[in-house]
């Protein structure tokens, strides 16, 4: 299940969604990432997510799937939000399900590593007297390439 | 120009701003690539000139990310874009 929406998103009831995919599963791992006060700018109040319709939800799919033939992945569910969001909001979340939790960490930060340099989505800073696109980090790039 | 013999070509986040361009058509003709296509857009001069090299242009034909020696058939859906920051 892969979302990308405006609207917040509640996690208690995707793990609910998680906890009732069916038998066999043992594990759940789920990540929430945030709005954060400091990134390349300080005195950060918010940020406006773009994305590439369509394109988004191909790539994170195939994340998904690419997981999925890895590890053991009973299902996974993949929600991230765009337009304008504020300080504090949940920015994304991953979770995923599995008979164990090796395959679920391991599945659940693939997916999140993998989206960060992969999926078309562009995040721009909001202060209060500026703006800012944010510049790829290469410890993502790092990160992301440490799974391959 | 009919609509079959076009190459939809997408911008988006910083580099949509810059251009002040969300998409474009241009007309396909044979061997174009997408860097081909980058190029002759940078040529436009003004922001587009950023397109040449300054700044990493990340390429998506037909939504899927390929390299600058893709060969652009006419219907396709170009993108460029700035390396992307979400999660």
């Amino acid at each position: 299940m892969i979302r990308v929406q405006q609207e917040d998103f509640d996690p208690a009831e995707e793990y609910r969604a998680l906890r009732d995919s069916g038998s066999g599963t043992g594990a759940i791992a789920t990540f929430t990432g945030l709005v954060r006060d400091s990134g390349d700018l300080k005195g950060v109040t918010g940020l406006f997510l773009e994305h590439y319709p369509g394109m988004t939800e191909q790539v994170i799919e195939g994340l998904v799937r690419e997981a999925s033939g890895r590890w053991d992945v009973r299902e996974a569910r993949v929600i991230h939000r765009v337009g304008s969001l504020a300080l504090g909001e949940q920015i994304v979340f991953v979770g995923v399900c599995s008979a164990h939790r090796g395959d679920a960490f391991a599945a659940c930060e693939f997916i999140m590593d993998a989206l960060k340099t992969s999926a078309p989505f562009w995040k721009k800073e909001i202060t209060g007297d500026s703006e800012h696109w944010v510049e790829q980090k290469a410890a993502d790039l790092d990160r992301s390439q440490s799974w391959e | 120009m009919s609509a079959d013999n076009t190459i939809t070509v997408k911008f988006f986040a910083r580099l949509r701003e810059e251009l002040d361009t969300a998409s474009l058509t241009v007309e396909a003709e044979s061997d174009l690539t997408a860097g081909k296509l980058l190029q002759s857009l940078a040529a436009r001069g003004g922001s587009w000139t950023q397109l040449a090299g300054a700044h990493p242009v990340m390429i998506a034909v037909n939504q899927v990310m390929t390299k600058p020696d893709t060969v652009l058939q006419p219907g396709d859906e170009v993108a460029f874009f700035p390396p992307v920051t979400g999660g």
